[in-house]
């Protein structure tokens, strides 16, 4: 029975051992290619290590402006789907209104749709039509749109589980109802804000298919797309450079990780899915 | 400092009537309790008046002036809450002088008046921490504090004892007692614990599943209670209550029930007339006024001892009666009160109060 148990436990461990070596080499690898003027696809030590990777990536206009496209995208939209998304939230929270319920699955429903590949056609068409190609902020309101219902839900939960005692003590003191939500309601959500925030950034920062579908212009593409310009014209990866430009492109949404792991910890529905 | 009028006043959740059609008239300077059990809609009496809820009939007035429409912000009312519901990222000071904030008055103008209050309060030590940083008692008085910090035309308080442990509350109790003397405000007051409604109020009104069922000053309330319910609400032990059937004879009127036995004594008119329509009657006898004895002029309650409890300056004393019902008499001094088995008590029979078999209490002869 002890020889049994001993067995299992090597198996076990050998086991879990390869599981986590399958994940931890392209992890192993991200580390040590961007400093590798001469990386490939193999894990190998940089030597010596250097940064002349970055700085041709740096060289690169196209690819440095293509961060910043990045940063607007994500930006506005996380600003929209976080101020729509509070009040929207609120709302269906705390109003007492008919076909509420229907609504919130029409809404869930529509926004699996509509962030989906099926809509982009359709989705398309109205841009086309509203004039919008080639403009970020298309890109921006469809990843809104998208985001919105999600981020309704998350912050709705926040909103049933502050007391309503809040604001109906703000209330009896002298303030509107706008005022209540101001000074007591948005404070006290703000952890759920920033975690609805930061979901929504990550999903703009990976999303591809939007802008590459909505963008004409290069100068105007995001990281995720321009990524592709670090593949020779038959296809091939420059690994030195891809890899250079993914850390540079990975780095905002590491930094926001772990702002928000300081600032309120990873404590609400067991961490953020993205 | 303002009165405040309910005019049958109701609200029906959907199909739910939850309050049918109060009345209620509290005068400048009163302390009013609404007194009841759990469910009786007390809360949503006071939550009407404060306008954090539309009564669905009836009007109210806040100092003449009708606010039955109006927001809570403009009835300029000061309100303390069960659970306290201070803002958990303000400090103690921004809580305080919150209500000052949104009428808009300068940061040092009303952290002085927040200081002020608090310190009459015994929290100024406190003005810099976080409500989380502090204890329930020291929640509470910030919650009053808030309240008091601008001063409101009525002070409606939601139970706002009752999440402190025993001792906190009757120190609490006290403490909003003198404070009513000394600025006589105006306040509605909810609360189960009718030891606070006795303590606090110029008149209690007990509320019984949507209705008010007596209005009155608490000693009213205490030796003349209007129902069946009254009296078995109010009062620790409350007033005891034995099911009775009248029989009229030649000297008057006698009493008989299970383990009760009264000599006769005479009727009076709102006797008669209760008992023409029934005989069926509740002998009501407070346990202040049962002393133990075999014997006596008025009546006599029979059973057997329940429990003997020596409180230190008094000693409750409860029966079994013959009839399944159980009684208190409340013994006072701390001497050991000696009593075994079989026990009676006895009572004179100017101390009773009778109920017709619809609860309702029958007049006392004049």
């Amino acid at each position: 029975m002890n020889r049994r148990a001993l067995i299992s436990r090597i198996v076990f461990s050998v086991c879990a051992a390869l599981l986590g070596v399958a994940f931890a080499l392209p992890l192993i690898w991200f580390v040590f290619a961007p400093f590798n003027a001469h990386a490939d696809l193999d894990l190998a030590l940089p030597a010596p290590p250097t940064l002349a990777n970055f700085a041709r990536v740096f060289a690169n206009g196209a690819a440095v402006g293509a961060l910043l496209n990045s940063l607007l995208q994500a930006f506005g939209t996380v600003l929209l789907v976080a101020t729509t998304a509070t009040l929207a939230a609120y709302a269906l929270a705390r109003a007492t209104l008919r076909g509420k319920r229907v609504i919130e699955y029409v809404l869930l429903l529509f926004s699996s749709v509509v962030s989906g590949s099926a809509a982009m056609v359709p989705i398309f068409l109205i841009v086309n039509a509203l004039g919008l190609i080639d403009t970020q902020l298309a890109v921006i309101l469809v990843f809104a749109g998208g985001l919105l219902p999600t981020a309704m839900f998350i912050l709705r939960d926040f909103i049933a589980s502050i007391p309503r005692g809040y604001e109906e003590s703000a209330l009896v003191a002298g303030a509107s109802p706008w005022r209540a939500f101001v000074d007591v309601v948005v404070p006290v959500l703000r952890p759920g804000v920033t975690i609805a925030a930061v979901w929504a950034f990550v999903q703009v920062w990976g999303g591809f298919l939007i802008p590459f579908v909505l963008l004409r212009s290069e100068q105007r593409m995001p990281a995720s797309v321009e990524i592709y310009s670090f593949y020779s014209q038959a296809g091939t990866p420059i690994v030195p450079l891809l890899a250079a430009y993914s850390v540079l492109y990975s780095l905002p949404v590491i930094a926001l990780y772990w702002y928000v792991n300081r600032k309120y910890g990873f404590r609400f529905f067991g961490g953020i899915k993205s | 400092m303002a009165s405040i009028q309910l005019d049958k006043i109701g609200k029906s959740f959907g199909a739910v009537d939850t309050i049918h059609a109060i009345d209620l008239d509290i005068g400048d300077g009163e302390f009013v309790c609404l007194l009841g059990p759990s469910g009786c809609g007390k809360t949503t009496t006071l939550r009407m008046i404060a306008g954090l809820e539309q009564p669905t009939r009836g009007s109210i007035r806040i100092g003449g002036r009708d606010v039955t429409r109006a927001q809570p912000k403009d009835r300029n009312i000061g309100m303390v809450f069960q659970d306290y519901a201070l803002y958990p990222h303000m400090t103690i000071a921004d809580n305080i002088a919150y209500p000052l904030k949104v009428r808009g008055m300068a940061e040092a103008q009303r952290h002085e008046k927040a200081r002020a209050i608090a310190e009459v309060l015994h929290i100024g030590q406190l003005l810099d921490r976080l409500p989380a940083q502090i204890s329930g008692g020291q929640q509470q008085r910030t919650s009053l504090a808030r309240a008091l910090v601008h001063p409101a035309d009525a002070f409606l308080f939601d139970e706002p004892l009752s999440n402190l442990d025993a001792r906190m509350r009757v120190e609490a109790r006290a403490f909003l007692c003198h404070l009513q003397r000394s600025r006589g405000m105006t306040a509605v007051y909810v609360t189960h614990d009718q030891a606070e409604a006795m303590a606090l109020s110029t008149r209690i009104a007990v509320m019984c599943a949507g209705d008010i069922v007596q209005y009155a000053p608490p000693l009213e309330i205490y030796r003349r209670p209007a129902t069946t319910f009254v009296a078995g609400f109010v009062g620790d032990p409350p007033m005891n209550l034995v099911a009775a059937q009248a029989t009229r004879c030649d000297r008057g009127i006698t009493l008989r029930g299970g383990g009760l036995e009264m000599s006769a004594f005479a009727s009076w008119p709102a006797l008669d007339r209760a008992l023409d329509r029934g005989d069926r009657v509740t002998l009501g006898v407070r346990p202040e006024h049962l002393r133990i004895a075999a014997d006596g002029a008025g009546g006599r309650l029979h059973g057997k001892l329940f429990a003997n409890e020596a409180m230190g300056p008094e000693s409750l004393v409860t029966l079994d009666l013959d009839g399944g019902v159980r009684v208190t008499a409340r013994v006072f001094g701390d001497a050991p009160v000696l009593v075994e088995g079989d026990a009676a008590f006895a009572f004179d029979a100017a101390r009773i109060t009778l109920f017709d078999s619809a609860g309702n209490r029958i007049d006392d002869p004049v």
